[in-house]
Order: C-alpha cells, then structure tokens, then sequence
C-alpha cells in the first residue's frame, strides 16, 4: 500500500486529462470526446453478435443508434489495463489475485462464487448505465463538470442503490 | 489518429487509476460501506478542475458541451441497477481493466458480465424506450439552463462547494 498518489492528486490529473481530452479531440477531430467507458462495453458486445448474426444488429435500434465499431471510446478502454499493468509494474505491485480480500472475509476464498459474484455485478453495472446513459466517467465525471442535471440524478441512484447492497454484504468496518 | 489519441488517453487513465488506487476493490467497497472515501475523494477533485476547465472552455468558446439527455424515471432507475452491481463487483467500468492490469482477474468476469448485460439492454431498448425513457424526458439541460445563471459563475460556485466538502471531510477524519 506504499508509494501511492493520493487521491487528490490522481483527481486533479484526471480532471486535466478531461480537459486536454475534450481540447484536442475538438480541435483536431471536430468533435469533443468527454471521458467516458460504458459506451464501449455497448461497442464490443455489438460486434460480438454481429459476427454471429449480422441481421440481428442492423435490425436493433440500439445499436443502430451506438453503432458497432473500434471507436475512440474502445480505445480508451483498452488503453487503461495497459496504463495501470504499467503503473504496477514500475512500482512492484502487480499481485494475481481471483479473490479480492475483503470479499473473502465474508464469503470464502472461492473462485468459482467470486467469478460468479463479479459476472452478475457486471452484468447489473453495465446494464443499469446504459439505462441511466452512463457511468462515474461519462455522468460523474464529465456530466457534472458539465453541469448536466441528469448527471446528478444518476450519481444520486449510484449510491442509492450501491450503499444499502454493500452494507448488507460487507458489512460496515473501518 | 483519434483511435491513437484515444488509446493514448486511456495508458494515461489507467496509470492514474493504478497510482491512486482507484482499480481496487477494497476502495470501492470502502466508498460504498462508508469507511474509505478514496473513490469519492478521487472523484470530487476531477470534477473541481473539470467543472472549472470546462464552463471556462465554453464560455470562451474554446471547446462545446456535450451533454447527456435527461429522462429523470431512467437516470435514476439505471443509476440504483448500477449501484446494486457495483456492490457486487466492486469495481466500475472505467476502472475493471485497470484492476486487471494489476493482477485482480476477478475482474474479467466483471468484463464478461458487462458484455451480457450490453446486449441485454440493447435487445430490452425498445420496452425502456416506451417506458421509463418517456417518463420526465427534459432533453439536454444543465443547471445554469435552469439557474438562468452564467454557466462559468455555476460552475465555480460548484466547485467551490466540493471543495468545500472536501475540506470537512478531511476535517472529521474521513
């Protein structure tokens, strides 16, 4: 847990990154790219059932509307597990790992339930931010520093629904 | 190029996420049981410098919003689905890969479940279109729309709140 940043100062430099993000897209490609991530799950999953059935897709309003591409916004995406390997790499903090500790505690050093836990998770995550239209980065981030007002109804159910679920399972301990 | 750029962005993100331990689950699950305010901290200091950045870009006409439409009904029903899930996964869609990058696999599964949960929401679209998206559909507002107040003003007070916030925070010990 040694050698961090604090986490002012990852913020201060991610709100930077958004600024110099929004700056360059809009000058060099015409059009600004506000940070954002879900999007790109929404990208990948439409090429995947592209592959398996083209018709499908051109026939689904969704994806007509977020069309299926490797887009900046997938780029993004991959670009941060590069980012961070890099990251724990230099600082000698890259540990494998299946079962976070703190799930552990409270459910066992399975794999198999913790895969299982995280799969669900994933799958409520990324459905519930494309209904609310994004996630942290695309409504938290870079909604509120726009002053979007769907931006603070969003972050307010992220913690309405996330406070209550994660004091059940984790309990509350400092 | 905007794919590089994009690509780029994201290297940048993820060795921030990494450095401020933002990736881990302990912090999330921290954020969410109220113990460990990393996340939010990380969050509330971006949005100062974005909020700031961001008005002061529009307002000189250095760069357009581009805000997310406002349907009250589906922001906040989307926003609890993600919280609940966040719960469970405890990491967020930005923020997965970089978990992996740092050796927590579990993650993958977060990955997996999010692709589902993408074609999930593309397929029950049309059912939300006609439902919870119609309801208090308010289009692209932002507060100093509504304020009827000049957006840089908003935005500085806004961030000077958070600020704010911050510093108590801080001063009880959080």
């Amino acid at each position: 847990m040694k050698n961090g940043w604090s986490p002012y100062l990852g913020g201060v430099l991610t709100g930077l990154l958004l600024l110099a993000s929004v700056l360059v897209t809009y000058h060099w490609f015409g059009k600004p790219r506000y940070l954002g991530t879900s999007t790109a799950y929404v990208k990948v999953a439409g090429l995947i059932e592209k592959a398996i059935s083209p018709e499908t897709v051109a026939q689904n309003a969704y994806y007509q509307k977020k069309k299926p591409a490797i887009d900046w916004k997938v780029m993004l995406v991959l670009g941060v597990p590069l980012g961070a390997f890099w990251a724990a790499l230099r600082n000698r903090e890259f540990n494998p790992r299946w079962v976070p500790g703190v799930w552990r505690e409270r459910f066992g050093d399975s794999p198999a339930l913790r895969a299982l836990g995280a799969f669900v998770g994933g799958f409520l995550l990324i459905y519930g931010a494309r209904l609310a239209g994004g996630c942290p980065s695309g409504h938290g981030l870079s909604g509120m520093s726009q002053l979007a007002v769907s931006a603070f109804i969003v972050v307010a159910g992220f913690f309405i629904g996330g406070i209550p679920l994660a004091l059940i399972l984790y309990g509350r301990r400092r | 190029m905007e794919l590089i750029v994009g690509f780029v962005t994201g290297i940048l993100w993820g060795y921030i996420f990494q450095r401020a331990r933002i990736v881990r689950f302990e912090k999330h699950a921290g954020l969410l049981t109220l113990t460990d305010l990393t996340v939010l901290k990380f969050l509330l200091s971006a949005v100062i410098v974005g909020a700031i950045g961001i008005q002061l870009f529009t307002t000189l006409g250095l760069a357009p919003y581009h805000l997310k439409p406002t349907h009250m009904a589906a922001n906040l029903v989307g926003g609890i689905i993600y919280g609940l899930g966040w719960a469970l996964l405890g990491y967020c869609p930005g923020t997965m890969g970089g978990a992996i990058g740092e050796g927590s696999f579990d993650a993958l599964f977060g990955i997996l479940g999010g692709l589902l949960g993408a074609m999930a929401y593309a397929h029950t679209y049309p059912f939300w279109k006609k439902t919870l998206l119609a309801v208090g559909n308010y289009g692209k507002i932002h507060l100093p729309a509504l304020l009827h107040l000049p957006p840089l003003g908003v935005g500085v007070i806004f961030a000077a709140l958070l600020l704010a916030f911050i510093v108590f925070l801080e001063k009880m010990g959080w």
